[in-house]
C-alpha cells in the first residue's frame, strides 16, 4: 500500500468470489429523447444516445449520464431522486412515470426507450414543461386545512377511521403523471385535472376541515369532475398508486349526495 | 402580521402568466353538467331494459323475426302500453346519444367556432328526429284512405 493512496472504502479485504460493484450486469441501451429547444427551432427532434447502463439503474441515472458526460443542454427537471418530490414526471415509453422509479432493466432494453415531457402541459425546454396551468388547479380547490371553530390548544384529534377516510388522497406528490395522462386534459387543458381533484378529495373527507361543500361547488364546475371520462388513465400514471378515478367517482357522489 | 389568504380563482395567485388557453371561464355555474351526467346513468340502465323488451317482443315472441311485417308494427302502435314503450324508448335513447355526442364534441372539438357549430348541427338533427317521430308514434294511420281509395291492407277494415 502506497502512502498517496486515499483512504480505502473498506478496511476488509474481500475475495473474489463475493463480488461486488463489478458483479452488477451491464447492458447497452438506446434512450431516445425529446429534444426542444424554441431558440434553436421550434419543432422538437428526437435525439438518439447509445449508453452502457447497470441493472441498478433507472431512466433517471440515463439523463444524468448524458447530461454529466455526453451533452450538458439536455434539460430536465429531478430534485430528490427518490420518488417523493414529484419533480421528474414524464412520457416512458407512451407511458407517465417518474424517472426515479423507472428501472431500466423493466423496460424493453432492446428497443429503443423513448423519454418525452409529460403532455397536455406548454413545453419550455426538452423535458421541462410549464407547470403553471397544473398549479392553478391545485390551488383552486383550496388544498389546505379550514376550519371555522375555535382554534384549540392541542392538535386536532381524529379517530383512525376518520383519517382512514382520506389516507389514500394524502399520497399525492404533485408530480402532473395523472393530469398529463388524462385525454380530457390534452384536448384543451380548461379541466380541473385528476391532481386537484385527489387534492380537493383529501380535504372534502377530513373530519377536521369545514370547508367541503366550497371544495364541492368549485369542481361541480362545467369544468369540473363532470368531465372525467372514467378512462383510468390517471390511476395508471399514479406512481404512488393512488385510485385516482375512485377519488374522482367519490367527489362525483358527494356533490350528487348533497344536491339531490 | 397577518396572513393574508387570497380568494381561489382571482388569478393574482402564482405568477399569473397562465397561458390563454388554459384560462377556465368565470361563469357557467349551475348543475347542468351534474344533471347530464346522472341523466346518462339512469338513461342508461331504463334503455337496457326498454330495448332487449322490444327486441324479446319483436323477434322471440310468437312467430319471431318471420311475424314482423307493416300489419305488426301498425298492430303495436294501436295500443297506447306499446305507443308509450316506443315514445319512452325514442325520447331516452335520442337524448342519450345526443348528450353522449354532445360530450365528444366538447372533448375533442379544439377550436370555439367548430364546437358551436357542430353543436347546431347535433341539436336540429336531434330535434327533428324526436319530432318527427313523436309525430309518426301518435299520428300513424295503417289505413289511409287516399283521394276516396282505400290502400290496401288487409288487416284494415272494409271502407
Amino acid at each position: 500500500m502506497s502512502a498517496e493512496l486515499a483512504e480505502p472504502a473498506s478496511k476488509i479485504e474481500l475475495p473474489a468470489h463475493i463480488g461486488g460493484g463489478g458483479e452488477i450486469p451491464t447492458f447497452n441501451i438506446t434512450l431516445r429523447v425529446r429534444r426542444y429547444n424554441p431558440e434553436v427551432s421550434e419543432e422538437p427532434v428526437w435525439e438518439d444516445h447509445q449508453l452502457t447502463m447497470y441493472g441498478t439503474d433507472r431512466v433517471l441515472d440515463a439523463l444524468h449520464k448524458i447530461k454529466w458526460e455526453i451533452d450538458g443542454s439536455l434539460s430536465f427537471r429531478r430534485s430528490c431522486a427518490h420518488g417523493v418530490c414529484g419533480s421528474d414526471a414524464m412520457r416512458i415509453n407512451g407511458r407517465n412515470r417518474l424517472a426515479c422509479k423507472t428501472l431500466l432493466k423493466d423496460l424493453d432494453t432492446s428497443k429503443p426507450i423513448t423519454v418525452e415531457p409529460i403532455k397536455g402541459l406548454p413545453v419550455e425546454k426538452d423535458l421541462i414543461v410549464d407547470m403553471e396551468p397544473f398549479f392553478q388547479s391545485f390551488r383552486e380547490v383550496m388544498p389546505f386545512l379550514i376550519n371555522k371553530g375555535h382554534e384549540p390548544t392541542k392538535e386536532r384529534l381524529q379517530s383512525v377511521e376518520d383519517r382512514e377516510r382520506f389516507d389514500d388522497t394524502t399520497k399525492c406528490i404533485l408530480c402532473a403523471a395523472c393530469t398529463s395522462s388524462c385525454p380530457v386534459f390534452w384536448t384543451d387543458g380548461q379541466y380541473f385535472g385528476p391532481a386537484a381533484i385527489v387534492n380537493a378529495h383529501r380535504f372534502i373527507f377530513d373530519s377536521r376541515d369545514d370547508a367541503g361543500d366550497m371544495r364541492l361547488e368549485i369542481l361541480n364546475d362545467k369544468e369540473g369532475v363532470w368531465r372525467c371520462r372514467t378512462t383510468f388513465n390517471c390511476s395508471e400514471a399514479c406512481p404512488r398508486g393512488i385510485q385516482v378515478t375512485q377519488a374522482i367517482a367519490e367527489v362525483k357522489q358527494a356533490i350528487l349526495a348533497r344536491k339531490i | 402580521m397577518s396572513t393574508d389568504i387570497q380568494t381561489p380563482r382571482s388569478g393574482k395567485i402564482g405568477s399569473g402568466k397562465i397561458a390563454p388557453q388554459y384560462r377556465r371561464g368565470t361563469g357557467s355555474k349551475g348543475n347542468f353538467e351534474m344533471f347530464a351526467w346522472l341523466f346518462m346513468r339512469l338513461s342508461g340502465v331504463v334503455l337496457v331494459v326498454l330495448i332487449f323488451g322490444h327486441l324479446f317482443v319483436n323477434l322471440m315472441v310468437g312467430e319471431g323475426i318471420h311475424g314482423i311485417d307493416f300489419g305488426f308494427v301498425a298492430g303495436k302502435w294501436a295500443d297506447p302500453f306499446w305507443q308509450f314503450w316506443d315514445l319512452a324508448m325514442l325520447w331516452l335513447a335520442m337524448l342519450h346519444g345526443t348528450n353522449g355526442v354532445r360530450t365528444i364534441i366538447n372533448d375533442y372539438a379544439e377550436k370555439d367556432a367548430t364546437r358551436l357549430w357542430l353543436k347546431v348541427v347535433l341539436y336540429a338533427a336531434t330535434v327533428v328526429i324526436v319530432v318527427l317521430g313523436t309525430l309518426v308514434i301518435f299520428t300513424f294511420n295503417p289505413c289511409p284512405v287516399v283521394n276516396g281509395v282505400q290502400l290496401p291492407g288487409g288487416f284494415c277494415p272494409a271502407p
